[in-house]
Formats: C-alpha cells, sequence, structure tokens
C-alpha cells in the first residue's frame, strides 16, 4: 500500500464544476493515478469524463477541489500549464489544423528556429520523424494532415503529446472513430508506452476494451464517481451496473409481438456521397412496414448519418428511390415529407433539434405551427399554443421552471424530452429516431424508449439507428448491422442474433451474401 | 481619356489609390488569418489619419509623426481586441463602435484643435516624402514607372513581402494560421489563442493606420471629415478575394486601386461626377459577387454534385 | 437579484457608464465643461421646441430600428439600412417632385414606392448571399456608398434647383406631412412610426413568418429540418426590414423638418438603427424606448453645440461605448456566473429534498 502511495503521480479530490447554463457537470469527483497504469475513466456519454479531464488540462477551472500533481498541490489554469506539467491530451475531435502538414502540426508551438527569426522546416521534419520512429509509428510527416485517414490522425495527435513530453497521456474515447484493426493496433502502442513509463487515463464506455488494456477503472455516473476498481477484480456486468445504475440488460417484459401492416417506407438501390464526395451509402435496399420497428446498428460514420439525412430531405442528391406510403419522395421538400406524417429525431439535439436561445413553446411547435389548430393565415394561435405546450411538458415529463424557460438553459435529458414531445405529438405514421437517447439519462431514456414502443403498437414504422445494441436489441423486431454504407446483416429475428455476433457484422467481419429486403 | 490611360502619371496614380487600401487588405488578411474580421479598420484607418496630421504637426518630422500614428493604429487594434477577446463583444459590433467613435471623435478633435470642422487646412502638418530611386530613376521608362513614388506607396509594397514571410515562414506566422483555421488545436497544444489573437489585431491596427496615415500625408496632404470612405470596408473584400494571404491581397488591391484612379481620371470628362464615383465600390461589389461566385462552384463540383 | 434582471441592470450600467465617458471626454476637450454638461443632459427639458425636437429625431430611429430588428433576427448581417433608407427619401421626393398627384394621394403613392424602393435595395445583399455567398456584411457596405452616389445624382440631373446649389426644388405644399404640434416639427411620421413599431413587434412574434424567421436567425439547421423554406424566409427577412426602413426614409423627407432634398452625404441612420436594436435586444416593441434615449441625448447634444464649444459629434462616441458595453458578453460576467452558480445549487438541493 505505502509503494502505491509514493507511486501516486496524480490526485483529483473533491472536483466540481457547474458551466454558465447552469448545468451541473462534476459534483464531487476524485481520481488518482498511479505511475504507468492505463487507467479507464469510464462511464456513459454525458456522464461527466469529458469536462473532469477538460478540468485536469486546463480548460475548464473547477468551482470547487484541488489536483495534487506529484504530491504537490497544483492549479493548472490552461493546456499550456497542463503541457508543461507533462499532461498531454488526445482529444475525441482531431485537435489538427487540416491545411498544415503533419510535421508543422507536431511541432505547433515548440517550432525549431533559423537565424533566430524562421521556421527551420528540415529540422521540424527530421524531428517528427524521429519521434515518430522512436514510438514505430509509421507515417509521412510531411503529408497535410487534411489528406490522411482517420486512423493515422490519430497517431499524429499522441505524437504530438509525447513530442512535448507529457508523461501523463489522457486518451479520450480514442477507439470510437477506429477500424478494429487500426485499434488493436493503437492497443499495442499504448503498452508499449505503459512500459516506457507513461501514464495513461483511457477514457471509453467500451467494457471489452477496458478489461482488455486497463490496470484499474475509475467509474462516473452523471456527474459522480463511483469509485475506483481494480480491473481484474470486478466484472463487466459489474462494471455496466456500476456504469448505469442497473443491470444494463434492458427487458421490455410487455412488449408484445409485432404486429405488421403495409409497408411505409421503401428504399430501393440507395446510393448517397457525403460532401467530400466519399461514397457513404452504397446501393442499399429495405423495407420497413407499419407497426414494426427496424434496428440499425453501427459503428459511427457508416454512412447513419447520410442515410437520415437523405431519408428526412435535408439531402437531395442520392441516387436510387425512396418512397413514403407508395409516395416517391424524390421531388419533396422537407416539409413535404414532414406532412406524410414523418417524425424526426436528429442524431445532435444541439445542432438541428433546437434552438438553444428559444424557449421551449416556441421549440416545441416548429414542425406544425402551420397546422390549422395553431395558426391561421397570419397569426399564430398562442392562446392554444401555450395550452398545448403546457400539456405537453406534463405529458413528457420535461423538468423546467415555465414554458418560457429557454430550452438551451434545460439539461440534455429534458432537451431530448422537450424533441421528442413535438415529434411525437403530431401523431406520426414514420418515425425516424437517430441516437435518441444519447447522453440522456437512465429515466429519460427509458421513457423515450417506452415511448417508441407505444408508438410501434399503435401502427407506426419506426426506423431506429443507435450506437447503443442495448437499446436496439432491447427495442428492434427486425435488426440491420450497417458497415460501410450497406447493411452487412439484416436479422428477421432478433431473439437469433447475439451480441457479439451482431458486432462481428458491424465492424465487417462478417457478411451475409444476400440482403433480405 | 485613353492616352491617359497608358501613362506613367497613371501607373503611378493606381499606386497612390491601391496604397492605402492594400495597407487596410494586409491588416484585414493578417486578423483574418487570426480567425477574426477586422471591421474596424474603417474607423482605425480615419482616427490615424487623423493622428498623422497632429502628430507630424506636432513633432515637426513626418517620421515621428508615422511611428506615433503607428503606436496609436496598433493601440486601437489592441482596444479591438480587448473587447472581442476578453469581454466576449460580438466583433462586428465592436468594430461597428470603434467606427462610429471615429466618425464623432475625429470632428471632435480636429475641432478642438484646429476650430475647423470639414478639414484640417489650418494645421501644418507634413506628408511622407517622395522618394527618387539613384540610378533607377534616370533608366528611361521604366525609371518613371520604379521611381518617383511617395515613401508610403513603397513601404506597401515592402509591406506585402514582410507580411508573407511573418505570416508563412515564421513561427508567430504559424502560430497565427493555426489559431485561425483551428482555435481548439492550436489551444491543445498550449498557444495562447487569445494572445495570438491579440498579436494579430495590434498588427491589423497598425497597418491600417499606416494607410490611415498615407490618407492625409501622401494621397493629399490634409486630413478632411470622412475621408477614409469605406476604403477599409473594400479592403475587407480585398482581403477576402486574396484569399486572405498578403499576395492575393496586394493583387486584388490593385484592381481595386485601378478602379479608384479610373474613376479619378473619368471626374475630368463629361461622364456625371457622381456616377463616376460609384465605380470604385461597384468593382468591389461585382468582384466580390464573383469570386464568391466561384469558390462556391469550386466546393460544389468537390463534393461531386 | 434573479439573471434575468440582472441583463437589465447591466445595460442600464452600461448606459451611465457610457454617459460617464462622454462627459469625461467633454470636460478635457471643453472650456466650459460643466455649462457643456450641463446642456447635454438638461437641453431637451431647455424649452418646449428642444423638447419637440427630441420627438422628431425619434421618428427615423423608430423606423430604421425596427427594420434591423426584423433584418437582425434573421442573423443576417445586414448593413444596408442606411442606403435603403436615403434611398426611400429620393424616392419619395422625386414623386411629389415629378408627378402632381392629388393632395393625400401624392403623399401616400410616394411613401408606398420609398417603402418599395428600400425593400428591394436591402433584399440585394440577401440575394447575392444566397446566389454567390458574398457576405452580405460587405456587400451592403458597398451598396451603401452606391446608394448614396445615386441618389446625389438624380438629385444633381433631375430635382436640383440650379439657385440652391445641392437641394432639390422645393416640395409642393401639399407634400408636407401633418404637423400635430403648431410651432413645432412634430408631425404625424410619429405615429405612423409607432404603429411600425407594434406591428414589427407583432409581426416577428405573433405571426407564422415571424416565427419562421426567428427559427432561422437563432439556428438555420434547426429551421430547415423543421420544414421551414429558409431562402425563402431570409429573403422575406431582409425585404421586410428594408420596407420599413425606406418607409422611414420617405416619411422623414416629407416631413417638415425638410423642403427640399437635400441629402449629399450618407446620414448614418444605419448605424444609429443597430445600437437601436441592441438595445430593444430585437423586440420592435423596445424600439421608442430605444430611439427616445438616443434622441434625448442628442437633442441635448445639439443645444449644447448651439451654446458652447462641444461638438453634437460626442453623440457617437456615447452610442460607440454603449454598443461595446452593451453587447460585451463578459462584462460583469462573475456576477453573472455567481447569481447563476447560486441558481443551480439551489436548484441542485431542491431535487435532492425531493427525491
Amino acid at each position: 500500500m505505502a509503494d502505491l502511495e509514493n507511486n501516486i503521480v496524480l490526485q483529483m479530490n473533491h472536483i466540481m464544476k457547474i458551466y454558465s447554463n447552469g448545468v451541473v457537470a462534476n459534483e464531487d469527483v476524485s481520481l488518482d493515478l498511479v505511475k504507468g497504469e492505463i487507467h479507464a475513466l469510464l462511464g456513459e456519454n454525458g456522464a461527466g469524463k469529458s469536462t473532469l479531464m477538460k478540468v485536469l488540462f486546463g480548460l475548464e477551472s473547477p468551482d470547487q477541489g484541488e489536483i495534487v500533481l506529484n504530491g504537490q498541490a497544483t492549479t493548472i489554469k490552461s493546456p499550456q500549464d497542463a503541457i508543461s506539467k507533462g499532461i498531454g491530451m488526445v482529444h475525441q475531435h482531431f485537435m489538427l489544423v487540416p491545411s498544415l502538414t503533419v510535421a508543422e502540426n507536431i511541432i505547433l508551438g515548440v517550432e525549431p528556429r533559423k537565424n533566430g527569426v524562421f521556421i527551420d522546416m528540415d529540422q521540424a521534419v527530421s524531428a517528427a520523424a524521429e519521434i515518430a520512429e522512436k514510438y514505430n509509428f509509421d507515417l509521412d510527416v510531411k503529408a497535410k494532415v487534411e489528406e490522411i485517414p482517420v486512423g493515422l490522425k490519430q497517431k499524429v495527435e499522441i505524437l504530438k503529446a509525447l513530442y512535448r513530453g507529457a508523461d501523463i497521456l489522457i486518451l479520450d474515447e480514442p477507439t470510437a472513430v477506429l477500424t478494429p484493426q487500426e485499434t488493436e493496433e493503437l492497443f499495442i502502442q499504448l503498452e508499449k508506452l505503459k512500459a516506457d513509463g507513461h501514464t495513461i487515463i483511457f477514457i471509453s464506455h467500451k467494457l471489452d476494451e477496458i478489461k482488455r488494456i486497463c490496470d484499474r477503472a475509475t467509474i462516473m455516473r452523471s456527474g459522480r464517481s463511483m469509485g475506483t476498481y481494480q480491473v481484474k477484480d470486478i466484472t463487466t456486468e459489474e462494471m455496466s451496473r456500476l456504469m448505469v445504475g442497473r443491470d444494463v440488460v434492458l427487458t421490455f417484459d410487455d412488449k408484445k409481438p409485432a404486429q405488421v401492416s403495409d409497408v411505409k417506407i421503401q428504399v430501393k438501390n440507395l446510393s448517397v456521397r457525403n460532401g467530400q464526395g466519399v461514397l457513404k451509402v452504397d446501393d442499399l435496399s429495405f423495407e420497413l412496414r407499419g407497426g414494426e420497428i427496424l434496428g440499425v446498428a453501427g459503428v459511427e460514420g457508416n454512412g447513419q448519418s447520410e442515410l437520415i439525412d437523405t431519408l428526412t430531405g435535408l439531402n437531395k442528391h442520392y441516387k436510387g428511390v425512396i418512397e413514403f406510403k407508395g409516395q416517391d419522395i424524390a421531388k419533396s421538400s422537407i416539409k413535404d415529407i414532414r406532412e406524410l406524417k414523418v417524425a424526426h429525431i436528429p442524431e445532435d439535439r444541439m445542432v438541428s433539434g433546437c434552438a438553444g436561445n428559444l424557449n421551449i413553446l416556441e421549440n416545441m411547435f416548429s414542425n406544425q405551427y402551420t397546422d390549422s389548430e395553431f395558426s391561421g393565415k397570419i397569426l399564430l394561435k398562442l392562446k392554444r399554443i401555450t395550452e398545448r405546450t403546457e400539456e405537453l411538458i406534463k405529458e413528457y415529463l420535461v423538468k423546467c421552471k415555465s414554458y418560457k424557460q429557454n430550452v438551451g438553459m434545460l439539461s440534455g435529458g429534458n432537451i431530448q424530452k422537450v424533441i421528442v414531445a413535438r415529434e411525437f405529438s403530431t401523431g406520426p405514421d414514420i418515425i425516424i429516431a437517430n441516437q435518441p437517447t444519447r447522453g440522456v439519462d437512465v429515466g429519460a431514456s427509458e421513457f423515450i424508449r417506452r415511448r417508441l414502443l407505444e408508438f410501434r403498437d399503435a401502427g407506426c414504422a419506426v426506423l431506429l439507428i443507435s450506437a447503443d445494441l442495448n437499446e436496439v436489441f432491447s427495442l428492434s423486431d427486425r435488426l440491420a448491422a450497417m458497415y460501410k454504407g450497406k447493411f452487412a446483416g439484416l436479422f428477421d429475428d432478433v431473439s437469433k442474433v447475439t451480441e457479439a455476433e451482431l458486432g462481428q457484422y458491424m465492424l465487417g467481419l462478417k457478411h451475409q451474401e444476400e440482403q433480405g429486403a | 481619356m485613353l492616352s491617359t490611360i497608358f501613362s506613367a502619371d497613371f501607373f503611378s496614380a493606381i499606386l497612390r489609390c491601391t496604397t492605402p487600401i492594400l495597407f487596410a487588405a494586409l491588416a484585414a488578411s493578417v486578423a483574418q488569418k487570426s480567425g477574426i474580421c477586422n471591421m474596424a479598420l474603417e474607423g482605425i484607418m480615419l482616427f490615424c489619419a487623423l493622428f498623422g496630421v497632429l502628430f507630424t504637426s506636432v513633432t515637426g518630422n513626418f517620421l515621428t509623426g508615422l511611428i506615433l500614428t503607428m503606436i496609436a493604429g496598433g493601440l486601437i487594434g489592441m482596444l479591438l481586441a480587448f473587447f472581442v477577446l476578453n469581454l466576449k463583444t460580438d466583433e462586428i459590433l465592436a468594430a461597428i463602435a470603434i467606427n462610429l467613435i471615429a466618425e464623432g471623435g475625429t470632428v471632435l478633435l480636429m475641432l478642438a484643435v484646429s476650430g475647423d470642422r470639414g478639414s484640417s487646412t489650418s494645421i501644418s502638418s507634413f506628408s511622407a516624402p517622395t522618394i527618387a530611386i539613384p540610378l533607377i530613376k534616370d533608366i528611361p521608362v521604366i525609371g518613371n514607372l520604379i521611381s518617383g513614388h511617395n515613401l508610403m506607396v513603397y513601404l506597401a509594397l515592402i509591406a506585402v513581402v514582410i507580411m508573407h514571410i511573418f505570416l508563412y515562414k515564421t513561427p508567430f506566422g504559424l502560430k497565427i494560421r493555426a489559431v485561425g483555421e483551428n482555435k481548439n488545436a492550436a489551444e491543445s497544444v498550449g498557444i495562447s489563442s487569445r494572445k495570438i489573437q491579440y498579436v494579430a489585431l495590434i498588427l491589423s491596427g497598425v497597418l491600417a493606420s499606416m494607410g490611415g496615415f498615407f490618407m492625409s500625408g501622401g494621397y493629399m496632404n490634409m486630413f478632411t471629415t470622412g475621408m477614409v470612405s469605406g476604403r477599409g470596408y473594400s479592403a475587407l473584400a480585398a482581403s477576402a478575394m486574396g484569399g486572405n494571404n498578403p499576395i492575393g491581397a496586394f493583387a486584388v488591391s490593385l484592381l481595386f486601386g485601378a478602379s479608384q484612379a479610373l474613376s479619378n481620371v473619368m471626374q475630368l470628362t463629361e461622364i456625371p461626377y457622381q456616377l463616376v464615383q460609384m465605380l470604385p465600390y461597384l468593382v468591389v461589389l461585382i468582384g466580390l459577387g464573383v469570386y464568391s461566385y466561384s469558390v462556391m462552384k469550386r466546393r460544389q463540383s468537390l463534393a461531386g454534385k | 437579484m434573479n439573471s434575468k434582471n440582472f441583463e437589465l441592470f447591466r445595460m442600464l450600467f452600461s448606459i451611465v457608464i457610457a454617459v460617464l465617458i462622454s462627459l469625461l471626454v467633454i470636460f478635457f476637450l471643453s472650456d466650459q465643461p460643466l455649462l457643456a454638461i450641463y446642456y447635454l443632459l438638461t437641453g431637451p427639458f431647455t424649452s418646449v421646441r428642444n423638447f419637440c425636437n427630441v420627438i422628431e429625431s425619434m421618428i427615423p430611429l423608430i423606423f430604421t430600428g425596427t427594420g434591423v430588428c426584423i433584418m437582425f433576427s434573421a442573423n443576417q448581417i445586414n448593413l444596408a439600412t442606411d442606403g435603403g433608407f436615403h434611398l426611400g427619401g429620393l424616392v419619395a421626393a422625386t414623386i411629389v417632385l415629378q408627378l402632381s398627384l392629388p393632395s393625400g394621394v401624392n403623399i401616400v403613392v410616394a411613401l408606398i414606392a420609398a417603402s418599395v424602393a428600400g425593400g428591394l435595395f436591402c433584399m440585394i445583399p440577401a440575394l447575392l448571399k444566397i446566389k454567390t455567398e458574398a457576405s452580405e456584411m460587405v456587400s451592403s457596405l458597398m451598396l451603401n456608398y452606391l446608394s448614396l452616389w445615386f441618389c446625389t445624382f438624380i438629385l444633381m440631373y433631375f430635382l436640383q434647383d440650379p439657385s440652391k446649389g445641392s437641394a432639390s426644388y422645393k416640395f409642393p405644399d401639399n407634400a408636407e406631412l401633418l404637423t400635430l404640434i403648431s410651432g413645432t416639427n412634430v408631425h404625424i411620421g410619429l405615429f405612423i412610426a409607432l404603429i411600425v413599431a407594434v406591428l414589427g413587434y407583432v409581426f416577428l412574434y405573433k405571426t407564422k413568418l415571424g416565427y419562421e424567421l426567428r427559427l432561422t436567425g437563432e439556428n438555420k439547421d434547426f429551421a430547415r429540418y423543421s420544414g421551414i423554406n429558409i431562402v425563402k424566409v431570409i429573403l422575406l427577412s431582409q425585404l421586410i426590414g428594408g420596407l420599413i426602413a425606406g418607409l422611414g426614409g420617405g416619411v422623414e423627407i416629407l416631413s417638415p423638418i425638410y423642403t427640399r432634398f437635400t441629402w449629399t452625404s450618407l446620414l448614418g441612420y444605419g448605424w444609429d438603427a443597430i445600437i437601436i436594436c441592441t438595445l430593444a435586444r430585437k423586440n420592435p416593441l423596445h424600439t421608442p424606448l430605444a430611439a427616445l434615449f438616443i434622441a434625448y441625448l442628442r437633442t441635448g447634444a445639439s443645444v449644447m453645440a448651439r451654446y458652447t464649444d462641444v461638438t453634437l459629434e460626442i453623440v457617437q462616441i456615447t452610442q460607440g461605448i454603449i454598443i461595446l458595453l452593451v453587447v460585451a458578453e463578459q462584462f460583469l460576467s462573475g456576477t453573472r456566473h455567481k447569481i447563476i452558480a447560486r441558481e443551480a445549487k439551489a436548484a441542485l438541493k431542491e431535487e435532492e429534498g425531493v427525491a
């Protein structure tokens, strides 16, 4: 024990962080790091992991609490400060300057000079190449960052931190964007760094990965720490229970068998390219009937976003045919599609799901204010809208002071409830739900999932896209695994497929030859 | 008129008209490279046009006057930076405020100093000198083209080269570009984006001040109210159309300068003075439209749509 | 103090600081600073005439302020209000001078035409933005100068009274807006302005289009996702804002203040409109109050300029400082964060108490 004490390189004690919009992201969180360990920071989206790390890296200042580095209490005022204290961070969204080269990105901020004034580009290139070689990172340091693949970008990020002499390395969900091979490669490199004496904080919510390479794990749940454990002494079931507050195997015991009706969505040979011209949806065909939920699982970036954007009319450039209730939507505007009783829960609620500076009422009616119930030819029927908003706030259990509160001031879960209330209150025939419970607390998630089932039972066709396997398994009647723009697997009977099997389809390790359309 | 246009005098007129826009366009590009749109150029130029007159008059020497004016310009740039970076003021509204203060402040100040609210004729100020380059000036034809311009014209041309080297060859320039393109990336390696943007805006202020100085001490030899008349705004367009790099900004400034010079020449013709006055603004407007359109099309074709 | 009241306090505090700084400037510039300050602050009350002057100067400010509230609500940094106002004035002047329409009809036609001219003019930057993605800010600034020189051209070549230099012929008597208080220039335009402000409020906050406009302005992606045609909304918002600015120009030139068209330099109403929009927090209903404040300040300054050695331009400095402080998010932010953190902690306790 004494030995352990001596080897503690970092302690974060009783950290509290409240954001300016009133969100309490960290509430009395503590963490300690032992030299040379890989320490998992585990928690669901929105549990406060990123905030805690931002505090450690000097990007946010805590409202309470202290940081002890190598036995000395310290404050970390800025990333610069963190770096000078030997802390490096690899962010989930890469912190690279696209138009600069790999070498320029690595030396940025610590440029070698010639004649005292100019950048010594030759030395920069050789220094970057040297450190890449030292850690066995195979990459061309003269390439522009905007031209290299994601896996390499992450390596550049790690090299950047190492070049600056980081002893403590924070990796924020590093495997989220990687292929299995890239992940494997990363793990080997992390082991090497560990052997080299570096201490690594590994942020993740993937339990198998944590089991695979981490020594200890600190588990967070809704802004609080649920304790630190030796990974070898704790089962994945225990970890997931601590993470979400109960056994994660979601079941809806009362889920009735699906009563399918007519085809509501028919997609034939759909191909979509993204803004950079990359093929993201590749000759995809499927159909979806009323009364059933089709779950689409997949690692982010395999064409899910492009599929949804195209189905909902946000993107009009596609090849193939999409029919809603037998009607081709090639020429339909977003509004036309909405008028076919299509509800859409968007992937990122803050980007396109709401306007943070407008109040709940104004956010609750963006999809139905033209309805004759809520407006005349010119004027809005504000009295009726207010009544309805108050009903919906009650019905959907939105926690707020009044409908006049700005949506941006609500918690993530409550914002999501406002969006769901808005989308569901039109009585939809088709629901397209993209990550409907991402970053939402357990209670709200359960509520939203129950609603989806209710709509399915009422004859609605539900397309559910989710990275949460638990969610797709418990809700779906049929299940697809999306990989590189195709359904690598499509299962008509969810009970016949295991999580592990689905995972193999999601990661492209397995393919069904014929897609069951 | 054609014979006027193809003369060495007209070439010199183009350079003269280009110089203030060029300084301002360089100022705009360094600010924009750091990620900030410096619309306060207009106000900084106006203030510094007056400061140029006052400082050269007080010191009795154009050089110290110029240096003091540049310091003043840098200070205004710093003020803008303080509001935008420390107090999180919207950069456009902050610039509008500074421009308003400049518009009122210059009149107020000139009135207090000279008792005149229209122009500074009663103040004896010193303009930047005209430079005859030894040897070169004696070469036929080319001598007249290259030699014999106002010192500020040469400084502007030198500034293009210096700014290019600064932005693309020095550590600080690299940091400015990194901050402007991805602020978080720069922050994540410990670059203080605030510090970088402060320096960029101060530098932007200094460059704009030189443009302002030239307005009242070279382009004209006195200060008149509102004399900058949109050149700072045109410079924003010039910088944008030049891809926010110094060489590009120079090329576009030359176009705008030529349209201004042409407009000045055309004032001597039968064409109504007011219509001729519209020319420079029209060129900027159309140029901006054409440029933006081509960028949009290029991007769309890249996306394969 | 809660977080909402705090915003109001912050604005008032900014205004007070701006005025104090201006007073300080006067103190340094003037030979009789106390007298100057006295006139600046009390000028409007020194005579009925001066007080009415406040009301007169409010009128164009309400128009352009309301116009900018609508244009900025769509999140378009369109600064063409100045040019739209100018052009509106020219069009109204041209119509009453060139067409001999019956009394009453001439004014109505002139105002409608002025309004349409302003509307179409202010729509140009938005059109350019949509068609070419050119920055509406830069293009609108250029358009203001184009408007100025175009108007001056029309004045000098078609409307000019040769005996008057740069002024048009005198407007016919039947083309003057009704004076409300005899002996002053307070005219019926005041009511038009107030109606426009109220209608502007109703438009933004009670109509379908107004709702679409604010949604688009707050979050374009959200508006699009909701099925709103954002191109249509942006164009209409700039058109409507411009209609109001153009109408303002028409009303101003036909008011008793002017008997001829004499505008040969940029009037700066576009910039005033931005400060009014800032003070009114984009709500047209608040523009009359904001306009009253600016008009008061300006009248005070003109009284001061008449009796002392400090000129009117001091007001621009005050206005500039007000914008700087009011828009400065972080100004007094420490206090704000404390208030919000306190509220959040209280809410947390409440929740725990319930659970």
